[in-house]
């Protein structure tokens, strides 16, 4: 199994959702989160004072699926949330040794 | 030390209330006698259309106009809807989330204080029988003699004494509650409860009197004669400028020119402006104390001025720094009611624009200076009130006009330059007396029972520290 987690940009959410539900990712976990890599943050003015804001805004996925469907995950999460201009974001993909249903104690891939 | 501390905030605590009770003790022995029954009409009150007849008949009962008393009751409610909601989600939406509450409970806790004050003895500070044109005698205190049912003619001829009193009571209570934008995201509630109490009794009480006081040396009730239809002088001036007396001494907020300290919610501060505008009416347009021709000039030219100042503030920082603000024209519109105050009984609508304009634009100016000056004045309770309320007391001895109301004077561009020079000395002496009365007072509270919170309680904010409660959970 692996784990696939992304940090897209928070308005592709939906495109990425509905494409990776479309190609049998049944589950997946979204998070708000901040943070800067490549992409330069921006100023905020409030009446005399500026700030530079360096942690952007972004939208973390994490979804879990059977080694089989790994690759075609990644290809829909490049091919629905690329805009082409800095600041896209990452996906990491990552091995996992275990994953269980708390309901009825399933492990592995029949736990997906 | 702990320990020190709290015996320190026991005997301040000690000490107010001793002021309190000797007070309340004073208005309860001389509220025996006139508790129930009004004083008799004061023989100069109201003076009969046609004259009054030459008997010795008990004088005609002052006559109430229904109108103008419905106007003046409105307008109360109008001021304090200023400063709750208006004023309190104004501010609480400039601060940090975490001092969200401890900023909107200083405005709605200073309503309900200044409110029991200015009943107790502060309306009778202010208004009452004059001593040597500085202060009111505490002859009214408790409202003695305060009548229900009479006008009292040195204020407002024709609406009950009462009415015009509770009217006052929202002008002392915004003052008080306009300081906070200074001292905002760090003051002991304690310390705070303690510094507005004596703020009220020591600095506004004697303001009020000296320019609408009768007898009181500045204004145009007996004194020098400088104008102030709402409050410039007595309102704006004196708070902003005790709010950089506040920021001076209480220094900056932890993490200031580091931290992000950004407003919290925005939109929160734009209902809190729009609110105040809402309100303003009854402060501007209710300071005419009749309803009528004046209350209705002024009523506009607040409206126009208002809208002036913020487009003025939208444009100059569009020009300055490239993008229109919402925050900005917010504040804009703040400064520009600031400024139209003492002079919307006196000046015209075009007059009204130049006005509003011009705190637009100077207030802007005086944000973006404060920012290179250093002093952490958060909400800019100085760059709003203490600027906008300088420019509007100056400018109504230009643009003040006969015309507008036979009442007033003409200002510098109606042909009387010596109005100026008035306006000048009011200004003057408002700046003196707000900034070192203020200066003292913190002290004097800084001494006693210390004036921050503690830098562990400043992190954790205001809620939780001062009230452990969270605006949003």
């Amino acid at each position: 199994m692996k784990k696939i987690e992304a940090v897209i940009k928070p308005f592709k959410l939906e495109d990425v959702k509905d494409a990776l539900t479309e190609i049998g990712v049944f589950g997946m976990t979204v998070t708000e989160v901040r943070g800067f890599g490549r992409q330069k943050g921006h100023k905020e003015a409030y009446r005399g004072t500026e700030y530079t804001v360096e942690f952007l805004p972004k939208t973390k996925i994490e979804v879990v699926v059977p080694d089989n469907l790994a690759e075609r995950v990644v290809e829909t999460l490049i091919r629905t949330a690329k805009t082409g201009s800095i600041g896209d974001g990452k996906i990491f993909v990552m091995n996992l040794s275990e994953v269980i249903r708390i309901r009825t104690g399933e492990t592995g891939d029949r736990a997906l | 030390m702990k320990t020190i501390a709290q015996q320190r905030v026991i005997v301040s605590l000690l000490m107010v209330s001793g002021i309190v009770a000797w007070m309340t003790l004073g208005v309860a022995v001389n509220g025996v006698m006139a508790q129930t029954t009004t004083e008799a009409p004061p023989a100069t009150s109201a003076p009969a259309p046609g004259g009054t007849p030459p008997t010795a008949a008990p004088a005609p009962p002052a006559k109430i106009d229904t109108g103008d008393t419905a106007w003046v009751l409105t307008s109360s409610a109008l001021v304090l809807a200023m400063t709750a909601p208006g004023l309190a989600l104004f501010y609480g939406g400039m601060v940090r989330e975490k001092n969200a509450l401890g900023t909107i409970m200083q405005s709605f806790i200073i309503l309900c204080l200044i409110s029991v004050q200015w009943v107790l003895w502060g309306y009778s500070l202010s208004f009452g029988p004059d001593v040597k044109g500085i202060v009111g005698s505490l002859a009214w205190m408790g409202l003695n003699g305060v009548a229900m049912d009479q006008p009292n003619a040195d204020y407002a001829a024709t609406i009950p004494h009462q009415a015009y009193m509770i009217f006052q009571a929202m002008f002392a209570v915004i003052t008080v509650a306009l300081i906070s934008g200074a001292y905002a995201e760090r003051m002991k509630f304690s310390s705070f409860l303690v510094f507005s109490l004596l703020w009220a009794t020591f600095i506004y009480d004697p303001l009020a009197h000296w320019v609408w006081g009768k007898g009181g040396w500045i204004g145009t009730n007996g004194g020098l004669g400088a104008l102030d239809f709402a409050g410039g002088t007595v309102v704006h001036i004196s708070s902003g400028v005790s709010g950089l007396a506040c920021a001076l001494v209480l220094g900056r907020r932890l993490g200031y020119g580091k931290e992000h300290m950004a407003p919290h919610n925005l939109p929160m501060t734009v209902l809190g402006a729009s609110l105040l505008w809402f309100g303003w009416f009854g402060f501007n347009a209710g300071s005419a104390v009749a309803a009528g021709a004046l209350a209705t000039s002024a009523f506009v030219v607040t409206n126009t001025a208002t809208a002036a100042a913020a487009l003025a503030w939208m444009v100059a920082e569009w020009l300055y720094r490239g993008k229109p603000t919402v925050l900005g024209a917010a504040s804009g519109a703040v400064a520009g009611l600031v400024a139209i105050t003492p002079a919307s009984g006196f000046v015209g609508p075009l007059s009204s624009i130049i006005i509003g304009a011009g705190a637009g634009f100077f207030c802007y100016v005086a944000v973006i200076v404060k920012s290179r000056l250093g002093y952490d004045d958060s909400l800019d309770a100085f760059g709003v009130h203490g600027i906008g309320g300088t420019w509007g007391a100056l400018a109504t001895g230009l643009f003040a006009s006969k015309a507008i109301n036979s009442g007033g004077a003409d200002g510098l561009f109606f042909g009387n330059p010596g109005q100026l020079w008035l306006q000048f000395i009011a200004v003057l002496a408002a700046w003196v007396l707000a900034f070192v009365g203020t200066f003292v007072i913190l002290k004097i509270v800084d001494w006693t029972m210390g004036l921050r919170v503690s830098n562990d309680e400043e992190q954790l904010g205001l809620d939780l520290s001062q009230h452990e409660e969270r605006a949003y959970s």
